[in-house]
């Protein structure tokens, strides 16, 4: 066995499939052994009581949540908007994660780190800004202020994103996808101890920009204008990206590059020029996001990267990975389910400290959604895979 | 085997003859050349003997978090060995001291590695770790079993010197002060100082903040305060609200956090703006002690309490030492405990020098039993967290807690750490 390709993944007996008759399997499947049909019986019956288990929980937990009354509206608005501020910030990184996917079918899995590097590059300009006294000097310098470190987090990220794929990706294109996925989790590990080794192990503290700790000012909604920048700056950097990537000569390149490489080249389009580029504008998004998340969360430090990229890349796969629109909405909704899912779910059912197992909530939303839609929410494009 | 025999005797004669010759030749080493076989008998010990030839260096290991969210920690820690090392010159007994260093990842399973891979190492004498109370717990029972004993510099979870505490134990002790009395006084200052009646509790879910926090809780309650709601988040969290809305809905006076530095960032930085909870009393403990802490944390940082050793309560000699670290490596220090970390390497110096047998040509044989109850025996060892004295569960740390407040004035990186706690009053 060379490579792995989907076909051969189809012809493993893999049982962990959700039950129904894939295609084009009716004949095997008449002549598997007893053993084995008692086997996929056996983790159809689990996965479906998983199923009902989890709806359960999530069900009579948030009726009896909802029913005790513990918990005021304004608190359940509170949990929202900070669930949909959160998952903003997944969304914007986990573009990078599906673009790169869609293009490469490959795990980008530096990407977090170079969404911290567009954190560490916000800082330093913001610390520049501050000692200028520019930072706070009025709202409009302000917020001048917040638009060149989100210009130059993008820059940076850019910057690094491209040369790793020069470095790390391009010289391993054409080995077996396993390769260039190890790759990336060293290239994962070497910038995050170059950051260890340039900016030391200690925490940096984004300084504050006073205009957006203040309270936005509506009644119930408790909000201030940092959640309100993040979200609308990620939404609309989302609908940029999905106009450039749908509606522009360079966007239909990386679509055509993804969708087959080779009849792309054949019709003239350069392949490497594509590749880079979803390269750039993830990490572009990325980088943004790293200054939303150091606005929003002040704590940079070499390690900021790791779990928002993990998360990131779990929001992509929520969504269904390879697509755009998927990775918004699953961004979204782990950050929903991360923050409103502990109280929601288990208050009602009496489990102490609900909150440590947020991660554990997530991730069971993951599993959930995938065993019902197993390409991801919004995943039919990457299921017709490639031959 | 015969020439052992050999040498014994001769020994034996040449000490015979040095002691009918009175005082001309006090050490039998004067009278035998170098290259002959050594005059000393080497040591047996039922935990094994290190036996370090001439020219070889003296080995010790330092082990405990140096990379991830709590690097600064370990690092902090790795500092003090390296100031101990080098007061001494680099040297002990004429040999060159050796350190190595192996991250614990401060979780029960990176502690279980490194303490495996240093205690397969022969060459060890010596340990000073772990950082967290969850690398111990992972890691000690391989270092007790290969006959080595470490000294934590900041371990602070109560278990691990509990009366209580099981065999694997054996080769472990600290210089930190235990969670007991760091929880205890942290709800005397709440209750007593403060006059405060109704806390919280926030702990990450790492042995050392849950237990602590169980402490606070305990102390807390047993004193007639009411406890509203102890919740947890993970050590990777960095959205607190949620948690905080649900401790908002409580209403508590008061919130106990005794979290690491990253996590206490974000809860105090979030805590100021979940409304309820503009007006409460914050305190966090000795893990948050750092000025990256205050940084994180920002201008909610203000009127926050921590409690920590007493730092007031160390010798003079902790200002030339904070100076000497400040010019080795160009930082303020980076967490607390660097310099219970510089007592522990000393007080593994001091009884490495007590036991280790020295050989006529250099050879050092250092009994590892012998090293362990040499240093279970330390007694008023002069160190620079104070005056230190091993109890047979492994309590060696002087523990005098004090509560700071951070002020304004603290929230420079000049004005950190505090100069003086406000808690106990003088």
């Amino acid at each position: 066995m060379t490579t792995i390709s989907p076909g051969g993944e189809a012809a493993d007996p893999a049982a962990a499939r959700p039950p129904g008759p894939p295609p084009g399997q009716g004949g095997r499947r008449a002549s598997v052994r007893p053993i084995e049909r008692l086997t996929d019986l056996a983790i159809a019956a689990f996965l479906w009581a998983f199923r009902i288990v989890v709806l359960l929980v999530v069900v009579v937990g948030s009726i009896a949540t909802l029913a005790s009354g513990k918990y005021s509206l304004e608190t359940w608005v509170d949990l929202i908007e900070n669930g949909l501020t959160l998952g903003s910030i997944y969304a914007l990184i986990a573009l990078g994660y599906t673009m790169v996917y869609g293009i490469l079918r490959m795990i980008n899995f530096a990407h977090g780190d170079i969404f911290a590097g567009g954190a560490f590059a916000g800082y330093f300009v913001a610390v520049a800004l501050a000692g200028a006294g520019l930072l706070n000097a009025n709202p409009v310098a302000s917020l001048l202020s917040v638009g060149l470190m989100i210009v130059v987090a993008m820059a940076a990220s850019t910057l690094m994103a491209v040369g790793l794929e020069r470095v790390a990706y391009r010289p391993l294109r054409n080995a077996p996808r396993l390769v260039p996925l190890i790759s990336a989790i060293g290239a994962s590990f070497f910038l995050e101890y170059t950051y260890r080794g340039l900016f030391g192990p200690g925490i940096y503290a984004y300084p504050d920009v006073a205009v957006l700790g203040e309270a936005v000012p509506v009644p119930i909604l408790n909000m201030q204008w940092v959640d309100v920048l993040v979200i609308v700056s990620a939404l609309l950097m989302m609908t940029v990206l999905y106009l450039f990537v749908m509606r522009t000569r360079l966007g239909t390149s990386i679509r055509a590059v993804s969708e087959d490489r080779d009849a792309a080249a054949l019709m003239g389009i350069d392949a490497n020029r594509a590749i880079v580029l979803t390269f750039a504008v993830g990490a572009a998004m990325a980088g943004a996001a790293g200054v939303l998340y150091g606005l929003k969360f002040t704590q940079v430090y070499f390690y900021t990267g790791f779990y928002p990229g993990i998360k990131a890349f779990t929001a992509a796969v929520l969504g269904g990975i390879g697509n755009i629109p998927g990775a918004m909405l699953g961004g979204l909704f782990l950050g929903l389910i991360e923050s409103v899912g502990p109280t929601l779910f288990l208050d009602g059912l009496n489990v102490p400290s609900p909150n440590q197992l947020k991660d554990v909530i997530g991730f069971t939303m993951l599993v959930l959604v995938l065993v019902f839609r197993p390409s991801g929410i919004l995943g039919e494009r990457i299921a017709r895979g490639r031959a | 085997m015969k020439l052992a025999r050999v040498a014994a005797v001769l020994a034996a004669a040449s000490i015979l003859v040095a002691a009918c010759g009175g005082a001309a030749s006090p050490t039998p080493a004067a009278s035998t050349g170098a290259t002959e076989a050594p005059a000393v008998t080497p040591p047996t010990d039922p935990l094994g003997v290190v036996t370090i030839p001439p020219g070889e260096p003296v080995h010790i290991a330092q082990w405990g978090v140096l990379s991830g969210a709590d690097a600064t920690l370990g690092t902090d820690s790795k500092y003090g060995v390296e100031i101990a090392i080098d007061d001494r010159g680099g040297k002990i007994l004429g040999h060159d001291i050796q350190l190595t260093t192996e991250d614990g990842l401060c979780t029960p399973e990176g502690g279980a590695t490194a303490a495996q891979k240093l205690a397969a190492d022969s060459t060890l004498v010596g340990l000073v770790g772990s950082s967290c109370s969850d690398e111990t717990v992972g890691g000690i029972k391989a270092i007790t079993e290969a006959g080595l004993t470490t000294i934590s510099p900041s371990n602070t979870r109560p278990v691990l010197t509990d009366p209580t505490r099981d065999a694997t134990y054996a080769g472990y002790l600290r210089t930190a002060h235990s969670d007991a009395f760091q929880g205890k006084a942290a709800a005397e200052f709440v209750y007593n100082e403060l006059g405060l009646r109704t806390a919280a509790t926030i702990h990450d879910g790492s042995s050392y903040a849950e237990a602590l926090q169980q402490v606070f809780v305990d102390e807390f309650k047993k004193l007639g305060g009411t406890v509203t709601i102890q919740e947890a988040v993970t050590k990777d969290q960095t959205d607190m609200k949620p948690v905080l809305t649900r401790v908002a809905a409580t209403k508590p006076d008061f919130m106990y956090f005794p979290v690491f530095i990253a996590a206490g960032g974000f809860i105090l930085k979030q805590s100021k703006e979940v409304p309820g909870l503009e007006n409460m009393k914050t305190m966090s403990a000795d893990g948050t002690f750092s000025f990256d802490f205050v940084k994180a944390a920002g201008a909610a940082a203000e009127g926050h309490y921590i409690s920590s050793p007493d730092f007031t309560a160390f010798g003079a000699e902790y200002q030339a030492f904070k100076d000497k670290y400040k010019t080795m490596f160009g930082t303020n220090p980076l967490s607390i405990f660097h310099a219970h970390a510089y007592d522990a390497a000393n007080m593994l110096f001091a009884a490495l020098e007590k036991v280790t047998v020295q050989g006529a040509d250099g050879t050092l044989y250092v009994p590892k039993g012998a090293l362990r109850e040499a240093i279970y025996a330390t007694k008023d060892f002069k160190g620079i967290t104070g005056t230190l004295t091993c109890s047979q569960y492994g309590d060696c740390g002087a523990p005098v807690i004090a509560v700071y407040q951070i002020t304004k004035a603290e929230m420079t990186q000049e004005g950190f750490p505090p100069k003086a706690p406000i808690w106990p009053k003088k």
